[in-house]
């Protein structure tokens, strides 16, 4: 059934898909994690307009299908005289399309700690930010640990996004030696690998920081 | 205890219902279907001598199942406001139709992309393809063609106006765009080496992009970016053909009676004028002459 010819005779547009799709998962977990940090923020902040425009952001990228965040990206820019190849447009629709969720994660974690905490360290003559810094986020960065992990292998994954747009990634290049060896079942298999060569690992990285934050505590 | 086996006779009176009402429904389809693809069948099963395989599977069935484009101008489109299939393909799958049935209506259309179209094939979804197939060597590995019902050859769509008048003014740093699984892309990546083409998943989705500003040129064969001119005339079609890519029937390997029926109505129809008809009702222009 797995024919390791399909991998050694394609071996090169396997590699060259295998490397797109590291460029777009890692310039996506940066993004996004910025990206959703900054709108968490904005979604706890004190002032009405930031709250709203967070909650805005939130509510429209989560809320629509990644592939119409990376139609909007791709078509919808070039209307206004901005082209985008495809790699660049998955790329960006990846990181916009995951922070909404990242964002979520923060602020679920940051408001899961007990206002009594804030109120406290208020008390104590801690400014908010000082508040923040040494008693919120310590506590919330490992409730949040876990959902933002799950987001991470997550976007690794919708990286095959690309392949739609001629984004020249793993699914891409896989779509096209399926059509050189009419082996589906071996092609995406081979495919599969190359993900798990990137979600395994980072899967393993989130649960040995988990443990060590809560032994941390 | 009692609960489970409530659910379980409940589960199995579901399913009894459903197995009934599905069984009507095929055998009303079938009364459905008239007379004339009843007696046919029996025809078919009665002489099994005469005819074996899959021409006799297929009359037993009562109906040619073809895999056709359907987003493709002039050969196989889907119209979306009647939800019919038309094109040059599709008449010339009803004109195979009626050669086995009698009837070019006993006929079922099926939707195939150049990525599909062979697997579903080898699946038995299929008998055949007419889907502007060009025949290769490559692909004479996996299935058997019929003689030759199109001549196509690859050329170049621009946007009017463009400084892209053929192939000499296509360099490797070109943004060419094209669509997985066709020849055409192989063909003009060997003319122009090192040229890397930027492939999408069908023909819509590909002249989308250069409407969008995503390339310089589309490249495929030449009928189906004439009817993409003809969708939008701000664009051309440029250069005339560049490769000579005929297009065939393909049937799953070793179905040798059915491309023989095939050929044999594509002679039929040649002879009558019935195939100068067709070729001018969608390709605009007479077919050229052998």
């Amino acid at each position: 059934m797995l024919d390791f010819s399909v991998l050694t005779n394609n071996i090169d547009d396997y590699l060259e898909g295998f490397k797109y799709t590291i460029y777009a998962s890692l310039l996506g977990l940066a993004g996004s994690f910025v990206l959703g940090t900054l709108i968490a923020v904005f979604r706890i902040s004190p002032f009405a307009a930031l709250r709203g425009f967070g909650t805005a952001y939130v509510e429209f990228f989560r809320n629509i299908p990644l592939l119409l965040v990376v139609f909007l990206f791709y078509y919808g820019l070039s209307s206004f005289g901005l082209q985008l190849d495809g790699f660049t447009s998955g790329t960006l629709g990846l990181m916009v399309y995951t922070s909404s969720f990242i964002a979520e994660a923060i602020r679920a974690g940051i408001q899961s700690v007990p206002a009594g905490q804030m109120e406290a360290a208020r008390s104590t003559g801690l400014t908010y930010v000082q508040a923040m810094r040494f008693i919120i986020l310590p506590q919330a960065v490992r409730i949040v640990i876990p959902p933002i992990s799950n987001q991470f292998l997550n976007l690794v994954k919708n990286s095959s996004i690309l392949g739609v747009f001629a984004g020249l990634d793993l699914m891409y290049f896989g779509d096209q030696v399926n059509l050189d060896t009419y082996d589906a079942v071996s092609t995406y298999l081979f495919v599969g690998m190359f993900y798990l060569i990137l979600t395994f690992p980072l899967a393993y990285a989130t649960r040995v920081l988990e443990r060590r934050m809560a032994n941390a505590a | 205890m009692k609960k489970n086996k409530l659910w379980g006779a409940g589960a199995t009176m579901l399913l009894a219902i459903a197995l009934v009402v599905s069984g009507c429904g095929a055998k009303n389809d079938n009364n459905g279907g008239g007379s004339a693809s009843n007696d046919s069948a029996s025809n078919g099963s009665a002489g099994g001598s005469e005819e074996s395989g899959i021409i006799k599977d297929i009359k037993d069935r009562g109906k040619l199942i073809v895999g056709v484009k359907y987003d493709t101008k002039l050969f196989g489109l889907k119209d979306t406001a009647s939800g019919n299939v038309e094109g040059f393909d599709i008449d010339i799958s009803k004109a195979i139709a009626k050669k086995i049935f009698g009837d070019e209506s006993k006929i079922e259309l099926k939707e195939v992309t150049s990525k599909t179209r062979i697997q579903m094939l080898d699946n038995g979804d299929i008998d055949l393809i007419v889907a502007t197939m060009t025949i290769t060597d490559e692909r004479k590995k996996q299935v058997d063609f019929s003689d030759v019902y199109f001549k196509a050859g690859q050329s170049l769509l621009v946007k009017q106006g463009s400084p892209i008048t053929g192939l000499k003014d296509i360099t490797k740093d070109s943004k060419v765009l094209g669509v997985k699984g066709a020849t055409s892309i192989k063909n003009i990546e060997d003319k122009v080496p090192g040229l890397r083409v930027m492939q999408f998943e069908n023909y819509q989705e590909a002249f989308a992009a250069l409407k969008a500003g995503k390339g310089d040129t589309l490249t495929t064969d030449n009928a189906i970016l004439y009817g993409m001119a003809k969708q939008d005339p701000g664009y051309t079609v440029v250069g005339g053909t560049f490769t000579d890519e005929p297009y065939g029937i393909a049937a799953k390997k070793g179905n040798t009676d059915l491309v023989a029926l095939v050929n044999e109505t594509l002679k039929e129809m040649k002879d009558s004028g019935e195939y100068a008809t067709i070729y001018e009702k969608w390709i605009g222009e007479k077919p050229p002459t052998e």
